[in-house]
């Protein structure tokens, strides 16, 4: 689960991380309130008001409805005209980004609607690094990675000077050890008391990983400041979806508009569902049997419109759910069910398909590939269901059998 | 021979929710030496278990069996009573590394964990447990490890499996059935299939199998199916090429699957442009591995690679 960049500061804050000074505004009056106390509690004069989406690349994204809007921008006004001059600019700003569309480099053309906004104290930056904590799956363990080349996407940097990019393993036993965190420090040239700063920081961000259970804390940047405080100018947040049980704080954290509205109720119906831009719909069990028959659809020519696992154990009201939100994508001309029924019985798969059709209607061509316990029973429900569905052999077979219907314009009015 | 399990592996189920006894049940259905079964609240009690023999596990057995599993308060006690050496979890995710860690504890050689859903920080803490301990996990989220004939052990539908000549090992549950479905009709059969999981974080990856299934006199040949995310297929790839006499065939999932997006297994995502289907596919080929276009042709793949 992701979070937004003002609640993973006032997490961080909340665990002696420094973070600037800020408030979240959900409306333009809130946006324009939260300067002038920020100005006097910092005695900076400068505001950055902050696009909160769940998408990286928002300092660089533009406005859909305002092309000359960042998504992060710094209002300098109030060092010449004063708090009410920063004022009346974040009211100007913060009315062209509320409810607008921010597109950046992770959202595509499509973009995300910006539904809050975090006011933040200016910070006198002297030095702009990179920091994350994630998991290296082949030591099993969490690492701490940090670059000189903050404000830089760190895919680009592994790519170009891999070399630039320092690496400390977390022991799951000891956390970072303070030496650890000091070859970081000495790696990163950072001195002196800055360096202090430093060790206790990244220290509490290693700590905050495990005790938190998160995927990933990326901060990009972590700035020194021109007085030598570090601080998490931005900050990411990834949670492990099956730890949120034991944080429910963070759980409540979530925000469904962020959220697909056909995946979230796929969760919701205990399915595993991922839109897709083609035509052909697959309801398979297992999520790698499920990407092997998207990559099989792609093989023999067609798109796949979505990857869907109904899991080992699905019931015939998941498999109706499933093709609630396989038919509800205007996309797909067709569906291919593709079941090995391992504990999983074809027969109790082929009814919930016979139900789910009859409750659900149905206006694409069917395909259903059936392997595995019960397939005779199963295959015999289906045709006895009376139903216009198309057997299937094997994958290979399903997926061209698939492909022929959608192509033929004639399937398309079944 | 066969590896990780044999006819002489002594198994007890840690667990016995619905899951865990739907799948006992399986278990000493297909002949899997079932011993015992731990559960502190219902110690000292005995599960009982009947119904029809499947005649396609372990050969020379009765069509009936009913069979009553002794319940034990700890794992240790369970082995000290029953000289049970391998264990099976069930249990549910919350609770399920610890259980992991007190068959560790125990001494037992083997320990498959089923379970879906574990937190990765209990994972990481788990694998730290493991080190130096003799101890091998399999899983979890994973389907289970069986040598046809002679020991089932997991989720996975006895009948499909023939004893024969080929090891495979998988991420996933449902395209290992597929493979061993093929392998079984093309009279190839296997030597033991284990499923190593669908998490980021496992107990036995890749290489561990292929060092297994290397030095196993019975197997001729390697299936391995991977999927997008991490690096353990790549890993793989430079086992095979540097070590491995025997031919190896493969699958890889995912190729379709966008970026940044989890595809259902926890440790299924391309992250950062890494862990992709295509680098996967391309350190496997240049090892020499057959790697078949779909899962369809893993079978015939496998064909391929034996020459």
């Amino acid at each position: 689960m992701k979070i937004h960049e003002h609640q993973a500061k006032q997490l961080m804050a909340a665990r002696g991380i420094p973070v600037p000074r800020g408030r979240v505004a959900r409306s333009v009056d809130e946006a324009v309130a939260a300067v002038r106390p920020l100005i006097e509690e910092s005695g900076n004069p400068v505001v950055v008001l902050k696009s909160q989406i769940h998408a990286g690349g928002r300092g660089k994204g533009r406005f859909k409805e305002h092309p000359d809007v960042r998504g992060v921008t710094v209002v300098t006004d109030g060092i010449d005209g004063g708090p009410s001059a920063a004022e009346e600019k974040v009211r100007e700003l913060a009315q062209q980004m509320l409810g607008s569309t921010l597109m950046t480099i992770q959202t595509g053309e499509e973009g995300k609607q910006v539904n809050r906004l975090y006011v933040e104290q200016g910070i006198d930056i002297a030095r702009e690094l990179y920091l994350a904590v994630l998991l290296d799956r082949a030591s099993s363990r969490n690492i701490v990675m940090a670059s000189t080349e903050g404000g830089v996407e760190i895919e680009k940097v592994a790519e170009e000077t891999p070399d630039k990019i320092l690496r400390e393993e977390i022991d799951p036993a000891i956390g970072l050890a303070a030496f650890q965190a000091n070859q970081l420090a000495h790696g990163l040239d950072i001195e002196g008391d800055a360096a202090k700063n430093f060790v206790r920081f990244v220290r509490a961000v290693a700590d905050a990983a495990s005790e938190l259970d998160t995927d990933l804390i990326e901060i990009n940047p972590l700035v020194v400041t021109t007085d030598g405080q570090v601080m998490a100018l931005d900050g990411k947040m990834a949670f492990d979806d099956n730890a949120l049980y034991r944080h429910l704080d963070i759980a409540d954290m979530r925000d469904e508009t962020e959220e697909d509205a056909a995946e979230l109720a796929a969760k919701n119906a205990g399915l595993s569902y991922i839109k897709l831009d083609g035509t052909i719909g697959c309801l398979v069990n297992g999520a790698g049997l499920a990407m092997a028959t998207m990559d099989t659809i792609k093989h023999v020519g067609g798109e796949p419109a979505n990857f869907l696992d109904v899991g080992g154990g699905a019931t015939a009201d998941q498999v109706t759910t499933a093709f609630q939100i396989i038919t509800k994508d205007p996309n797909v001309k067709g569906i291919f069910v593709n079941i090995f029924g391992g504990i999983m019985r074809c027969d109790v798969i082929a009814t919930g398909i016979v139900e789910a059709v009859e409750r659900v209607g149905l206006e694409v061509p069917l395909v259903v590939r059936l392997e595995g316990t019960n397939v005779e029973k199963g295959k015999q429900i289906i045709a006895e269901s009376g139903l216009k569905v198309t057997n299937a052999d094997s994958l290979l077979d399903g997926a061209q059998k698939i492909l022929e219907l959608t192509e033929q314009p004639s399937g398309a009015a079944l | 021979m066969s590896v990780l399990v044999d006819k002489n592996t002594r198994v007890l189920v840690q667990g016995l929710g619905k899951t865990g006894q739907f799948h006992t049940d399986k278990a000493i259905a297909y002949g899997t030496q079932m011993v015992a079964a731990v559960h502190p609240s219902r110690a000292g009690t005995e599960f009982h278990f009947e119904g029809e023999t499947d005649h396609s596990g372990v050969p020379g057995r009765d069509d009936t069996y009913s069979v009553e599993l002794p319940v034990f308060a700890t794992v240790k006690d369970a082995v000290a009573e029953t000289g049970a050496n391998a264990s099976v979890v069930y249990v549910p995710p919350q609770f399920a590394a610890d259980a992991i860690m007190e068959a560790a504890a125990a001494g037992l050689d083997l320990v498959v964990a089923i379970t879906e859903g574990i937190p990765v920080a209990d994972m990481i803490k788990t694998k730290r447990y493991l080190d130096g301990k003799p101890t091998r996990l399999i899983g979890p989220n994973c389907p289970g490890v069986i040598t046809p004939g002679e020991c089932k052990i997991g989720i996975m539908p006895g009948y499909i499996h023939q004893r024969g000549k080929i090891g495979v090992v998988s991420r996933s549950g449902t395209l290992t059935y597929e493979a061993v479905h093929q392998l079984t009709l093309l009279e190839l059969g296997q030597t033991t299939a284990i499923g190593i999981g669908g998490d980021p974080v496992n107990g036995t990856n890749f290489v561990d199998c292929l060092q297994m299934f290397e030095v196993d006199d019975e197997t001729e040949g390697v299936i391995m199916i991977g999927e997008i995310g991490g690096t353990a297929e790549e890993e793989a790839a430079d086992f095979v090429s540097s070590e491995m006499t025997k031919p190896v065939a493969g699958f890889i999932a995912g190729t379709t699957a966008p970026p940044g997006k989890r595809m259902g297994h926890a440790g299924a995502i391309v992250s950062g442009g890494r862990g992709t289907a295509e680098a996967k596919i391309e350190a496997m080929t240049s090892a020499g591995i057959v790697v078949a276009d779909t899962p369809s042709g893993m079978g015939e793949a496998m064909q391929r690679a034996l020459g």
